[in-house]
């Protein structure tokens, strides 16, 4: 299915983004990486002393759809499959790809980069390359 | 103040995501699919966000301290190990599957789609399955 192309949108919201990350790193000297602030205040190796900071920065997170329906009037569009079972294998590719790699696309894609990390440019290379042929094989092997 | 700028950061980076288009899969996978229904948007939300934080994360560095911590928590390793590329293209094909990576899909939750209901708990059961399966890691000594 076609989605709008939104380039003043998705750079604004980028900017947001991305100055999300400042914040954290000015306050608190952490990157702003979604997949390690979740498991790290996940078992087996709770970080105790991250872990107030951990959740509020979730509720935080957590918060921004009710505030943009309360501010916008509308629900945020999304156009999410139904199909539970790839929905539940994406997860949990997505779960353990992320920590078993140190990052996502916030951690290693946005931040990662900023700082020139070498692993953090590897891994978001390495993570586009599988998605982009993934997203071909699913739509056009796969589904046709 | 210290929970206060959390908070906040938390509520920006949910923002980004929705205004970005980055919270609803199908454009995530439209910029996945090059050779289909191909929707460029998601360069430039990646581009917004490092315009932002290149020259901030640089500013801020310059200051010895962060405001509320003693010490920055930067990654230090630079070596190259199979865990992080297997890691990486594990990821990348449950990102491709499912149109979502973990921040998107927990700004997500609150709009209860059925599809979102399924992924977070697998993501935070896969999560914690890929925490027992590491290797313990040296300790470092804290800088």
């Amino acid at each position: 299915m076609e989605t709008e192309f939104t380039p003043f949108a998705s750079l604004l919201g980028g900017g947001l983004i991305g100055l999300s990350a400042v914040v954290l790193l000015a306050a608190h000297g952490r990157i702003a990486g979604i997949s390690g602030i979740v498991s790290r205040i996940l078992p087996p190796s709770v970080d105790k002393a991250g872990l107030p900071q951990g959740i509020i920065f979730l509720i935080g997170l957590l918060l921004a759809a009710p505030l943009w329906f309360v501010l916008t009037g509308s629900a945020p569009v999304q156009m999410v499959s139904s199909n539970g079972l790839l929905l539940i294998i994406a997860g949990l590719l997505v779960g353990f790809g992320s920590v078993m790699g140190n990052g996502c696309t916030s951690g290693h894609g946005v931040c990662g980069i900023s700082r020139g990390s070498a692993r953090s440019i590897a891994a978001t290379v390495t993570f586009m390359a599988t998605a982009f042929v993934t997203v071909f094989v699913l739509r056009h092997v796969v589904g046709g | 103040m210290h929970v206060f700028s959390t908070l906040f950061a938390g509520l920006l980076f949910g923002t980004g995501l929705i205004l970005s288009g980055m919270a609803n899969p199908a454009k995530v996978q439209n910029f996945l699919d090059l050779f289909g229904t191909w929707d460029p948007s998601l360069a430039f939300v990646m581009g917004g966000a490092i315009m932002v934080t290149m020259p901030g994360f640089w500013l801020v560095q310059k200051r010895m301290t962060p405001l509320y911590h003693d010490v920055f928590h930067l990654p230090t390793r630079t070596d190259f190990d199979a865990r992080l590329v297997v890691g990486a293209a594990t990821f990348g094909i449950g990102w491709g599957l499912g149109g979502f990576c973990p921040g998107p899909v927990l700004t997500s939750l609150p709009l209860a789609a059925s599809g979102t209901l399924f992924f977070v708990p697998a993501m935070l059961v896969g999560m914690v399955i890929a925490k027992y399966t590491a290797a313990p890691l040296p300790k470092t000594p804290a800088v």
